[in-house]
């Protein structure tokens, strides 16, 4: 096998797995979208907070350090003890839950019934809400996430790969991270159960029903209320996942918020009502933009990584509004 | 015919209609300015099919909002099983034992009819969220038994040909009856039907009428009913409100409401002479 033809699986390979990465945000503003018609702007910053909180909680910091010494004089910044990984991550979706319920209670149950756009700037504060909270909370110093998953090339692929290429030709291996394999296998399960719950249990009835129309979810006794709440927690889950992803890969750090741009295009692609759409969107970004940049890149000076994903989602909206899997806007007159 | 709230008795053909089981007192309801409903008192008795009619805009629909709480009226009460109904949301009215279908069908477009029923099944199913996302013992037992049950209405309404079939394809007159199937599923003790007969052929509507009758007579359901074809009405009901602009205009046996004044001018106008 030529040495190109390999560095070309490699790219797709490589591609696949960023893409995933990237269906895992969209996955967030699908649940909401599908359940509420919010389009949820604040669904990065919640996949930054989780990570914070996840951080805080295994490094055994004090939350609202700066403010309590600040205002007390003191001058505590850590427990001294850490959070074993395994009891951070359930503590932090604990607080997701709780995150999810006072959106619902201070926020939606408010504005229940407004127009798209009031809801959609709601989640505009609820952003640099959560952003400022999360500052204050736990500081804004860049932090290296750890828990425990490996990272760093496969070697074993490596050795493997090394020895395909023609006899005598320069190449040594493909490289394939870890950590990419393992966010891989978890976002997969992750949307398998998700699939399973929605299709096979009363709750995932119920929040399809919701999605579906709110009034005929009402006459069969479904709250609208409890089932935003699920829908935030479960959004918040994801966020979580996403947000150790992201941070294990690229340190928590606040411009971790700015991943949920990258969810834009995947949501153009793939519609934004549809979870399996949120998926193949993803995967069609993420290896389109790796694809590109190995063939064309080169030709046109490279960093088509910033702005590839945005102009295929403006393609999409010109030729298929609707996304991929997106339900066909009609309206009938 | 007067009767006390709490005597039953027997229809012609043979039916039992029981006591009082929902009665509406003086209900009043205002959008801002507008009187959608003027002091209206009826009541729906148990077992039997209480209609609803009256020219467009006659506020039946309203009337049927605000017996399962979409609606709050402003003056009046309402009595449901020999209880005064506080203000609540439709969710909990749902859980009381009320169902309805609407009159622009309002199905889970995306969903299968089987999932749509199912859906119906919501106020009978109890196992909390963490037995059912891992399927464990008691979530499953109540799975399965609720599909039983929802198997039996889908064999009763003879749709079992569009059970895996998502009903936004399904044609207007198949999805109407996925949704009377819907709201069967919770087995109400008091069933609202928006027209249930509306925008159907002749064919159609034999098939629906049948069903109603059939669903009345097999369940013993009570039903109230809102339609337009007078024919079906008179054909079908055991009692029969009229409104008209928002006031009740007649009450009583079909009979009775055919040759009722009011309602003959109200439905054909009346002479200015």
């Amino acid at each position: 096998m030529s040495p190109t033809f390999l560095y070309t699986i490699e790219v797709i390979l490589n591609g696949l797995m960023a893409g995933v990465m990237y269906s895992l945000v969209a996955l967030g503003f699908v649940l909401i979208f599908k359940a509420s018609g919010i389009f949820n702007y604040a669904q990065g910053v919640m996949a930054l907070f989780a990570a914070l909180t996840l951080v805080g909680l295994q490094n055994g910091q004090v939350p609202f350090a700066h403010l309590i010494n600040a205002v007390f004089g003191t001058d505590v910044h850590y427990f001294g003890w850490n959070v074993p990984t395994v009891a951070a991550i359930l503590l932090t979706l604990l607080i997701m839950v709780a995150f999810a319920w006072a959106v619902e209670a201070l926020i939606l149950k408010h504005l229940v019934n407004q127009e798209p756009i009031i809801l959609f700037m709601a989640t505009i504060g609820l952003a640099y809400f959560m952003e400022g909270f999360g500052d204050l909370m736990w500081g804004s110093d860049i932090k290296k996430l750890d828990v425990g998953l490996p990272s760093g090339g496969s070697f074993w692929l490596e050795d493997l790969t090394a020895g395909w290429a023609a006899e005598g030709a320069e190449y040594y291996g493909m490289y394939i991270d870890l950590l990419d394999v393992w966010a891989t296998m978890i976002a997969v399960t992750l949307v398998i159960a998700l699939m399973l719950f929605s299709q096979y249990t009363k709750t995932g009835r119920a929040l399809r029903a919701v999605a579906d129309d709110h009034q005929a979810a009402l006459s069969v006794g479904i709250s609208l209320r409890t089932i935003w709440v699920i829908v935030w927690s479960i959004a918040g889950f994801v966020a979580l996942v996403a947000g150790i992803m992201w941070g294990a890969k690229l340190g928590v750090q606040f411009s971790l918020s700015l991943i949920a741009l990258k969810a834009l295009p995947v949501l153009m692609l793939g519609g934004f009502t549809s979870i399996p759409g949120a998926i193949v969107g993803g995967l069609i970004i993420g290896v389109g933009e790796k694809l590109f940049e190995f063939s064309i890149g080169p030709l046109i000076g490279g960093a088509t990584e910033n702005w590839f994903a945005y102009v295929l989602a403006l393609l999409f909206l010109v030729f298929r509004p609707q996304g991929l899997f997106g339900e066909k806007i009609i309206e009938r007159v | 015919m007067s009767l006390d709230q709490t005597e039953s008795y027997q229809t012609p053909d043979g039916r039992t209609i029981g006591p009082v089981v929902m009665e509406m007192r003086n209900i009043t309801l205002r959008f801002g300015g507008v009187v959608a409903i003027k002091d209206i008192s009826f009541d729906i008795r148990e077992g039997e099919i209480r209609a609803i009619i009256g020219p467009n805009g006659a506020g039946k629909s309203s009337m049927l909002n605000v017996i399962n709480g979409f609606y709050h009226p402003q003056e009046g009460e309402v009595w449901f099983r020999g209880q005064k109904r506080k203000p609540m949301k439709p969710h909990a009215i749902a859980h009381q034992g009320i169902a309805r279908t609407f009159q622009n069908i309002a199905l889970f477009r995306g969903m299968t009819t089987l999932d749509n029923i199912m859906t119906g099944r919501f106020t009978k199913m109890r196992a909390p969220w963490w037995q059912q996302a891992f399927w464990t013992g008691p979530a499953e037992r109540e799975e399965v038994a609720n599909r039983e049950v929802v198997e039996k209405i889908i064999d009763f309404l003879e749709i079992q040909a569009i059970r895996k079939t998502p009903v936004g394809r399904l044609p207007y007159g198949l999805q109407k009856r996925v949704e009377l199937g819907r709201a069967l599923a919770a087995e109400p003790k008091l069933l609202l039907l928006d027209e249930p007969m509306a925008g159907m052929n002749v064919e159609e509507k034999e098939d629906m009428s049948r069903f109603i009758l059939d669903v009345n007579d097999e369940f013993g359901t009570t039903i109230a009913l809102i339609e337009h074809d007078m024919g079906v009405v008179m054909d079908i009901s055991d009692r029969v409100v009229v409104m008209d602009y928002g006031a009740k205009i007649g009450d009583g046996t079909p009979d009775e409401v055919r040759n009722n004044a009011a309602v003959i001018d109200a439905y054909l106008g009346v002479a200015h002479d």
